[in-house]
This record gives structure tokens, C-alpha cells and sequence, in this order.
């Protein structure tokens, strides 16, 4: 059994990410390191609802009464994967915009942004 | 039966997910993130949370590396143009 | 960048400390056994008649939240084609650019062939997806990402003309609004009937049909277009100055 593992994975998860943000040298690269870094929550919620055993929270073809997992963290997570693609796109279009007017990707280099 | 599975698919995250962080190019990113966004929709197939699984293979395999890819060609476009 | 690292390896240590001693304290993996979660599993069929919880959860016991969700897409949506869009200073050095030439159908004819293969069967999985919601795993968010992969691969297999003429800019615009007010409008419908907002109003049928679970699946059926179309307009904003060309 997995124990407290999948709690350790998402502190693994969130390090590498922050990792990526703070040595990053490219916008659309420190965006990405930014959606790994979210994949982090999904992992924690999917491990506090998860129960050994159970099956999928779909009755189409099963008894009602059958032992099923959270349902809630599920749609939790649901929401959370459709927000973090329009942050993404969001800070994609900030990124593509930061490298008109300021001419680099690189943050180091933005410092002067002409307004 | 399922334990082993999750094992190889924890130890599959734990690789791939640092592995997106250190490819620096975003064009081999879209490549990296995709395959990362599979793993992780396999985890959730496992852990029975189909409809989660089905929302990420279609945002994290298809939406994210097509936004990242256009997003690398605007700019690209702006920098032949400048020149 | 060293005295980054440093700083951040630091950081990285006392957060590494503190989720320890955090997580410590949480049931291990697979012994889930919260109440709320228990409840709605018991409740949902014979309640919302919908045989997929995840969605009963989603448009119903927490349809506010969803509601909340549609209203981050639509913004995020906006800000990015108002971010993207030219400014009156920049349209002058647009002209010196060298003509953008308009992406033709490839020459390939297995490409071809392929897309026209494509094309029907992701269009209907996307609605299959969409008005099963409330039935088998899938929803308006999975649906309407599959239905919004159609246009790309359109614009992919047949060239950026035959992408306008079934995705125009007009239409993902109204459609992702349309999208977003049909959402609020069936949550009204509830208080027009002296019910609570987002209360069912309509109909239950018998679960596990298509029709079936009331509002969930029309706000399936709200939300796969919104999402769809927003998707849609999202892939359009970062493509838009190749499309501009082909609109003249």
C-alpha cells in the first residue's frame, strides 16, 4: 500500500515546480513550470478521497449501495484542471505580450517594460 | 493486482514531472507536458476518477502543448519580422 | 543566481519541514472515509436521478461553484483576445511585414483523407459526451474540448478558409457568452419558480436515459458550448493575424 507516499509526491511536485519558476530564464517555460506546479493539488485531493477497494462514483451499471470513492474531491479536481488551462492560456498571452513590448522572453531582462 | 501499477505510475510522475521542469526549450516542453499530462491521466483512470481522467487526457495531452506551440509561434513570427 | 538558489533551497527546506509535519497527521492514502462523499453517493440516483455523481456534484449540490468556474473561463477567454489584440500604434508596422501567406489544405492526400475521417467521429463523441453527462463518465467540459479540437483539425487538414467558414470569429464569440448567460438563465429558472437558484425545475426521467437527472443535463448542455466555443476563440486569439489576412 502506498501509505503517505502520494502526499510526499505532491511536496515532490510543488519543489520541482517552484524550482523551475525561480531559475527560469524563458516566459513560456516558467508557465508550464507554473501548471506542474498545479498538478501538485490534484494529486493531494485525489489521495484524500480515494478509498482501497472502491470503484468509480458511476451507477449506470451498478447496484445502488456499492461502495464508491469521494465524489466531491473528483469534481473538485474536475475544476480545477479547466481553470488551470485558461490560467495557462491567460498567462501564455501575457508572456507573448511581455515579449512585444519588451523584447525577450527573459524575465532577468523585462526589468525596463516601456508602459 | 492494483498495487504494483500504482507504484510504477507514482514513480512515473516522480520522473516526468521534474523531467518537464528541467527541458528548458518550450518547444520540447510541449512534448514533455503532454506526456507528463497522460501519466497523470492514467493515475486518475487507476484511482477511479474516469470523468477527472478524461478532462485532463483532452487539456493536458491536447489543449496545453496546442496553446504552448501557438504561443512559441506568435513569438517566433514577431522575432523573423523585427529582423 | 546563486544567492537565488541559496535563498531557495532555504525556502524549499522549511516548506519540505513543514508539509512533514503536516501530512503526517492525514489518513494514509485509501482509507478515505469522510461523510459528505458517502451521502451524495446514496443520494444522488434516487435523489437527481443521475447515475454519474462527479456531474450531480458538479451542476447540482455544488452548481454555484460551477457557475463560478464558466465566469473565470469567459474572463480568461476575454483577457486573452484583449491582450492579443493589435494596437492602433502597431497596426503601422504591420504593413511592412512581408505578406503572411494563408495556410492551403496540404498537398498530402492520406492528411486529407484523414481529417474527413477524423471529423465526424470527434464531432460525435464530443455531443455523445455532452448529453451523456449525467449518465456515464464525460460532461460538458470533456465534450466541449473534444467538440473544439474539430476546428483545429479543420484548420490542420483543409487550410485556414474552410477553418473561417466553420468556426467564424462572430460565432465562438457569441457562443461563448451565450454559453456562460444559458448557465445563469436555468439557475433563474428555479427562483422564477418559487424555488431556490439552480433548483430543479424540470422533468427528471428515468436515470441512466440521456434525458435524464433535469438541469444537469442542460447545464451540460450550457457548458459544452461555452467551453467549447471558448476553446475555440482561445486557439483563434493566438492564430488570429493569419486568420485577419484570410477575412480580406
Amino acid at each position: 500500500m502506498l501509505g503517505h507516499l502520494p502526499y510526499a509526491l505532491a511536496a515532490w511536485l510543488i519543489l520541482w515546480g517552484l524550482y523551475g519558476i525561480v531559475t527560469s530564464r524563458n516566459l513560456i517555460h516558467l508557465v508550464i513550470c507554473l501548471a506542474v506546479l498545479q498538478t501538485s493539488t490534484y494529486l493531494i485531493l485525489l489521495a484524500i478521497g480515494y478509498k482501497a477497494g472502491a470503484v468509480a462514483p458511476i451507477y449506470a451499471d451498478m447496484p445502488a449501495g456499492t461502495v464508491a470513492v469521494d465524489p466531491v474531491v473528483q469534481a473538485l479536481m474536475l475544476t480545477d484542471i479547466v481553470v488551470e488551462a485558461t490560467v495557462v492560456a491567460l498567462l501564455l498571452a501575457i508572456a507573448v505580450q511581455a515579449h512585444e513590448r519588451g523584447g525577450s522572453l527573459d524575465p532577468a531582462r523585462l526589468c525596463a517594460l516601456k508602459g | 493486482m492494483i498495487a504494483p501499477l500504482q507504484w510504477l505510475l507514482f514513480l512515473l510522475l516522480a520522473v516526468t514531472g521534474p523531467a518537464v521542469v528541467l527541458t528548458r526549450e518550450p518547444v520540447a516542453q510541449a512534448v514533455t507536458v503532454s506526456f507528463y499530462g497522460i501519466v497523470l491521466a492514467l493515475v486518475f483512470f487507476l484511482h477511479q476518477a474516469p470523468d477527472v481522467a478524461l478532462s485532463q487526457i483532452v487539456v493536458g495531452a491536447v489543449a496545453l502543448p496546442l496553446m504552448i506551440l501557438l504561443a512559441v509561434a506568435k513569438v517566433k513570427r514577431k522575432e523573423a519580422s523585427r529582423k | 543566481m546563486k544567492a537565488r538558489l541559496v535563498l531557495f533551497g532555504i525556502g524549499a527546506l522549511g516548506f519540505a519541514a513543514v508539509w512533514f509535519a503536516g501530512a503526517r497527521k492525514l489518513d494514509p492514502m485509501g482509507s478515505y472515509h469522510g461523510a459528505y462523499g458517502e451521502i451524495l453517493n446514496a443520494v444522488s440516483v434516487p435523489e437527481r436521478h443521475s447515475t454519474n455523481v462527479v456531474s450531480a456534484v458538479n451542476f447540482d449540490y455544488r452548481g454555484l461553484d460551477t457557475l463560478g468556474e464558466e465566469f473565470i473561463l469567459y474572463i480568461s477567454v476575454v483577457a486573452v483576445a484583449a491582450i492579443l489584440r493589435k494596437q492602433k500604434d502597431e497596426e503601422e508596422e504591420d504593413e511592412d511585414e512581408a505578406p503572411t501567406q494563408l495556410r492551403e489544405a496540404p498537398d498530402s492526400d492520406a492528411v486529407r483523407l484523414f481529417g474527413v475521417g477524423l471529423v465526424p467521429v470527434t464531432v460525435i463523441f464530443g455531443l455523445y459526451m455532452i448529453s451523456h453527462g449525467s449518465v456515464s463518465p464525460g460532461g460538458g467540459f470533456q465534450g466541449g474540448v473534444v467538440l473544439a479540437t474539430v476546428p483545429l483539425v479543420v484548420y490542420l487538414c483543409a487550410g485556414a478558409k474552410t477553418y473561417l467558414r466553420i468556426a467564424p470569429p462572430a460565432l465562438a464569440k457569441g457562443g461563448e457568452g451565450l454559453g456562460a448567460a444559458g448557465y445563469a438563465l436555468i439557475g433563474c429558472l428555479g427562483v422564477l419558480a418559487g424555488k431556490k437558484f439552480l433548483e430543479n425545475v424540470v422533468p427528471l426521467g428515468t436515470p441512466g436515459e440521456a434525458w435524464s437527472a433535469g438541469t444537469i443535463t442542460l447545464l451540460n448542455l450550457t457548458v459544452g458550448v461555452a467551453v467549447g466555443t471558448g476553446f475555440v476563440e482561445l486557439i483563434s486569439s493566438f492564430v488570429e493575424e493569419l486568420l485577419r489576412k484570410a477575412e480580406k
